[in-house]
């Protein structure tokens, strides 16, 4: 077995596969096909301040290498994440990352401080609590809020600058690569205190019903991944990478272990799956073990040898 | 991975699969397939229409991609199953009706089997009917219907229970006009699914107090639970 410890924001992953938001719920379900303890973190379905009940009309439609969603981030809302999903979470071993929404910045701000008071109840009654916060100023596919925060490097600043000052759990902001300029973006994200940058969420898409005449999404477009985003996602994980000192959480397509090579290559620190969950249930076991043997077979003793060597 | 023993057209688009090995299921669960390592991205779920002693069987229509590569496959080939997920039919008593639309049909073999009074059934086809001799030895009385309404002739009253898969408007034709009965109507969706087992929020759909998953919470509802007439999301 070979080591595949990582690092973020002082916090330790067991190995660099975090399964990503919005793909693996919390985990509970996946709990049941295998042991999800094996992996390094979970994000959290993306959660806002106040429950959601998501977009109508059809929410999913496969692509050539992927798919495109318009789920529109149906969530339970934050308190009863913390009433009722933190309860399977004190029982896992995983790093637990909080994938944070919102319609507008104190929705933000309302949810950063639930979840930080949250964790600091817990960590006094030494009990296991949420470990970062990921902040999603990319979510394509909600009307207000979302992306809208996640073009514009100005109007992102004014987020993370609320967001930081009323937690202080690390804090991840999840990129858009929608935004005008991905790598002053994360730039700025580590300027405000962000301790990591992540990226890349879906991309923008589209899907028309020729016999409808309309586009499928009542939303009219709707988030791509999956291994048809990849390449453009390792060239902007390796450009942001360059650009910042903070780790990079890198994602966008990856459905094999040679994928997370690739990142982690390109520079980031550890990466997270998300469609792939789809096309295998037990993603985490196959890419685990791909990763241990990819290692064996190059004669890799720590991921620290290959980190951003490109 | 799971063995193909057979996979034969029955009708026009219509095939019957069948895979060996030991399987218990709830009536009206189903299973994710999946006959391919990467492409289509999505594997598919598909209800369960028999179980032997050594095999399951899945009627399927092809629809798109997914189901066009399942009709190609050939005895001998390899198929991946997960499941089974979602929950099925409520176990009952009493007088019970099946109705099945179209490919809707699929699921009510294993439900009749299944259930410890027999059913009367009630089956419609457009064009043609298909593998209704399967269904006789389970049915207290069996109606088929082709290229005609089988609601006509299904008195709900009659019933303290029916239960209905097929086509969204067959299957909201039966819950109005079930409206005000004693009868508890309960309907079988199916929606575009990415995981299967509650995790992706893609098959949603909206009833009166909150989103249900029909992966997870379904995919079998009560009637009385689904917003039929705002059909948000359906």
């Amino acid at each position: 077995m070979r080591n595949l410890a990582c690092k973020v924001a002082g916090i330790p992953f067991n190995n660099p596969i975090i399964m990503a938001s919005g793909t693996f719920g919390f985990g509970r379900e996946f709990a049941k096909l295998y042991d999800i303890n094996i992996l390094g973190g979970i994000s959290s379905k993306g959660l806002t301040l106040h429950p959601r009940r998501g977009n109508t009309g059809t929410r999913m439609v496969e692509t050539a290498g992927g798919m495109l969603n318009s789920v529109g981030l149906e969530n339970p809302g934050i308190d009863a994440f913390l009433q009722e999903e933190m309860k399977f979470w004190e029982t896992i071993e995983p790093v637990k990352i909080v994938n944070l929404g919102g319609s507008n910045i104190e929705e933000y701000v309302q949810g950063a401080l639930k979840i930080t008071q949250d964790a600091d109840e817990r960590h006094k009654n030494k009990k296991k609590a949420v470990d970062m916060v990921e902040l999603n100023i990319s979510c394509p596919n909600v009307k207000e809020g979302g992306i809208a925060f996640g073009i514009k490097t100005a109007v992102a600043r004014e987020v993370i600058r609320e967001v930081r000052q009323v937690t202080s759990l690390p804090l991840a902001v999840k990129l858009s690569p929608q935004a005008e300029d991905i790598v002053e973006m994360a730039v700025m994200c580590e300027e405000e205190g962000a301790e990591s940058i992540s990226l890349v969420n879906t991309f923008s898409g589209m899907k028309i019903d020729i016999h409808d005449r309309k586009s499928m999404f009542n939303n009219m477009y709707a988030g791509l991944s999956g291994p048809c985003i990849k390449p453009i996602a390792l060239r902007m994980v390796h450009q942001v990478a360059k650009a910042v000192s903070v780790p990079v959480i890198g994602m966008g397509g990856i459905s094999n272990a040679s994928d997370i090579i690739e990142f982690i290559m390109a520079g980031a620190e550890v990466v997270q799956v998300g469609t792939y969950n789809f096309m295998n249930l037990r993603a985490g076991e196959e890419l685990l073990a791909g990763l241990q043997s990819f290692m064996e077979l190059e004669n890799i003793q720590s991921l620290d040898e290959i980190r951003g060597i490109i | 991975m799971h063995t193909i023993v057979s996979n034969e057209r029955i009708s026009e688009g219509i095939y019957l699969m069948t895979v060996e090995g030991q399987f218990q299921a709830r009536m009206g669960q189903f299973f994710m397939l999946r006959a391919w390592d990467r492409e289509p991205i999505l594997s598919r779920p598909i209800s369960i229409f028999n179980v032997e002693e050594n095999a399951i069987q899945f009627l399927y229509k092809v629809a798109g991609e997914g189901t066009r590569m399942f009709a190609r496959l050939r005895a001998q080939d390899q198929i991946q199953l997960e499941g089974p997920f979602g929950n099925g039919f409520p176990e009952v008593t009493g007088k019970t009706a099946l109705v099945g639309g179209g490919i809707g049909v699929a699921p009510l073999l294993y439900t009749a089997k299944q259930l410890k009074d027999k059913p009367d059934i009630y089956l419609g086809f457009r064009g043609q009917s298909y593998l209704t001799e399967m269904y006789e030895p389970y049915a207290n009385e069996l109606n088929v219907t082709v290229n005609g309404n089988l609601l006509e002739d299904l008195d709900l009253a009659k019933y303290d229970q029916v239960f209905v898969c097929g086509p969204l408007g067959m299957m909201k034709a039966v819950a109005l006009k079930g409206e005000g009965l004693d009868t508890d109507i309960y309907v079988s969706f199916e929606k575009r699914m990415a995981c299967g087992i509650g995790a992706c929020y893609v098959c949603s759909v909206m009833n009166k107090e909150k989103n249900k998953k029909v992966c997870s919470d379904g995919p079998v509802f009560h009637a009385q639970e689904v917003e039929w007439h705002a059909e948000l999301s359906l």
